[in-house]
Order: C-alpha cells, then structure tokens, then sequence
C-alpha cells in the first residue's frame, strides 16, 4: 500500500467520524441553522446522481448513448425498479440480470 | 448469561436482516477493490477504518479516476453527512453513556443500526440502550469488514475478476437510491442539474466535475426551496 493510499484512507476515517461524533461525543454544543438543514436535504440525490450519470453514459470513458451500453440500460432498470416498488435491494439484482444478460450475451 | 449479555444479543438478532442484506455489498466491494487495480489490502484498511458502505464505494471509483486527495476526502464528508442528523437523534440517549463508549459508538453509527436502535429506542425505551446498541453495531461491523475479506480473497483468485463489470454494482444501488426520491419537482430539477454539470464537467481533472455537479444540484435545491417559500408567503398574505 502506498502512502498516497493511507493518507486517503486517514482522511477519508476523519471526514466520517468527525460526522458521526458530532453530537454523541460533543453533546448539545452543535447547532445547524434551518437553512443550512434544508440545503444538506438536497445534498443525497445531487452527489449520487453527478456520480451515477458519467458512469452509466459512458462507462469506459466514450460516450455510449445507445440500447446496447449494458451500464446505461442497467442504470435504467435499477432507478425504474425502485422508483416503482421502493425495494432497493430488489431493485439492484432485476438490473444486476439485466446487465449480467446483456453483458454475456450481447 | 448475564442480563446486559442477553441484551447484546437481542441487538444482534434485531439487526440480522441488514447484516445479510449488506453481506452482498461487502463480498462486491473487496473484490471491486481487487479489480480497480488496488492492493487487497485497501478494502480492508477501508472497511475496517472508515465503515461507510456508500463512501467506500466511492473512493475506489475516485482513486481509480485519479482523484485528488482532497476531492475524496470532501466527497466522503458530503455523503456521510446524513449521520449527523442521526448523531444528533441519538443523542439525548447516548449522553448517559460513559465517554469511551460515546467515541466507540459514533464510530459504529451507519444508516443500518441507526434504523435498528431507534426502531428500540420507540418500542422498548431507553433501558439497557447501550449493550443494545454494542450487540448490533459490532456485530454488523464484524460482517462488514469479514464479507469484505472473503471479497478481496476472491477477487484475488478469480482470474479476469476486472472484466465482469463489478462497478455496475455501485451505480445500480446509486440508481435505485436516487429514483424513489424523483416524485416532486425539486429533487427532479436537483438531479437534472447534478447530472448534466457531471456530464459536461467529467472532462476536468481530479474529478472536480463531481463537486461542481453536486454544488449546481444543491444550489437549484436551495433556490427552488426559496422560491416555494415566497410563493407560500404571498399565498397566506
């Protein structure tokens, strides 16, 4: 393991515990003002999407806007299952099937 | 058995249903890892220091893009954030608790047991909270950073593990998290924004097109949140 390695890992073990022992270890010292509240509600879906949207468009790094980018469709699948039926992990396997399928035999 | 030990238990049996359905996530992690390119040993430096499903997933992607180590480090406090509400929930409970238990428990804080211990915590009330709190927490931790094991094992003995695609994995489960909160206009209009910033930004280095993305959702967030506010305002007056 390079240094590099455990410097983003060490920072990484900050940026997450720094969050979870906020108020257990700190106690009621901390406030968040409502706007502040309000804006990290947004946060979830705005980091998750600007992750997923590059990747499923163009996996390899070449832009692939068509039926047969199995990482496009699986995308697809996987936000449609769980839009409709609120079940994630379900959600994941019936687009895992459909992405395994077209991998293999597209 | 002691009482407190009984307790533990309980916690853990409580949990059970999420160590399993976390199991998965782990066995794909330690052999995503494996796959990226990355030493064996990184998934399991990260399941056991950082224990953050989502933020781990993230990192490999964004080591293996060539992230700056600050990109990472800030990617990781964005997502976690959700804990400081739960941080926050918990604490009037855990404020009894002696100090090495405090900093012990925030670090074994996830969604998972957060949803299990409030779950106790309405039903049965605060007694015997913190032996509750350690049967399900360590045992959901041992799972994790086991099942991650077992992954960056296979991934090092299956040959062409790389070339199977684990990565949809992350961005499958990212989906299916995002879409059912794509029911009102604001989170639609925050993940359009978000989206179309990563697309036209992903060219930029250190994958700052990932900040800059999540920056522009949550700014439209934050307006259209204000422009509601006014319209509501104008409607009572």
């Amino acid at each position: 393991m390079t240094d590099t390695l455990w410097l983003a890992i060490l920072g990484m073990f900050v940026a997450t515990y720094m969050v979870r022992a906020s108020f257990i270890v700190f106690g009621q010292k901390l406030r968040f003002p409502p706007a502040v509240v309000q804006a990290l509600s947004h946060v979830p879906v705005a980091v998750l999407t600007a992750i997923v949207v590059p990747e499923a468009i163009a996996p390899g790094g070449q832009p692939d806007l068509s039926w047969t980018n199995p990482y496009l469709v699986g995308t697809l699948v996987a936000g449609l299952v769980a839009w409709k039926t609120r079940r994630i992990l379900m959600a994941v396997l019936v687009s895992f099937i459909v992405f395994g399928a077209m991998r293999w035999l597209g | 058995m002691s009482e407190r030990f009984s307790v533990a238990l309980a916690g853990l049996r409580d949990t059970i249903p999420l160590t399993v359905g976390t199991t998965p996530f782990a066995v794909i992690f330690g052999t995503l890892v494996v796959s990226a390119g990355l030493p064996p040993e990184m998934a399991l430096a990260l399941s056991t220091i950082v224990f953050a499903g989502s933020a781990q997933f993230i990192s490999i992607s964004l080591i293996s893009g060539g992230a700056a180590l600050p990109v990472i480090w800030l990617t990781t406090f964005v997502i976690n954030l959700r804990h400081a509400l739960y941080s926050a929930t918990v604490q009037p409970v855990t404020k009894a608790w002696p100090l090495p238990w405090r900093v012990l428990g925030a670090f074994w804080l996830t969604d998972e047991c957060f949803a299990v211990f409030e779950r106790r915590l309405q039903t049965v009330g605060e007694r015997d909270a913190l032996p509750y709190y350690l049967g399900s927490t360590i045992s959901f931790y041992l799972n994790w950073v086991g099942w991650t094991a077992v992954g960056a094992y296979l991934g090092n003995r299956i040959p062409g593990v790389a070339t199977l695609g684990l990565d949809f994995a992350m961005i499958a489960t990212f989906a299916a998290m995002i879409a059912p909160q794509l029911k009102a206009l604001t989170p639609v209009a925050v993940a359009a924004t978000a989206g179309s910033v990563a697309w036209i930004a992903q060219g930029l280095p250190y994958k700052l097109g990932l900040m800059l993305a999540a920056l522009a959702g949550v700014a439209v967030g934050v307006v259209l949140d204000c422009f509601r506010r006014r319209l509501a305002a104008k409607e009572a007056a």
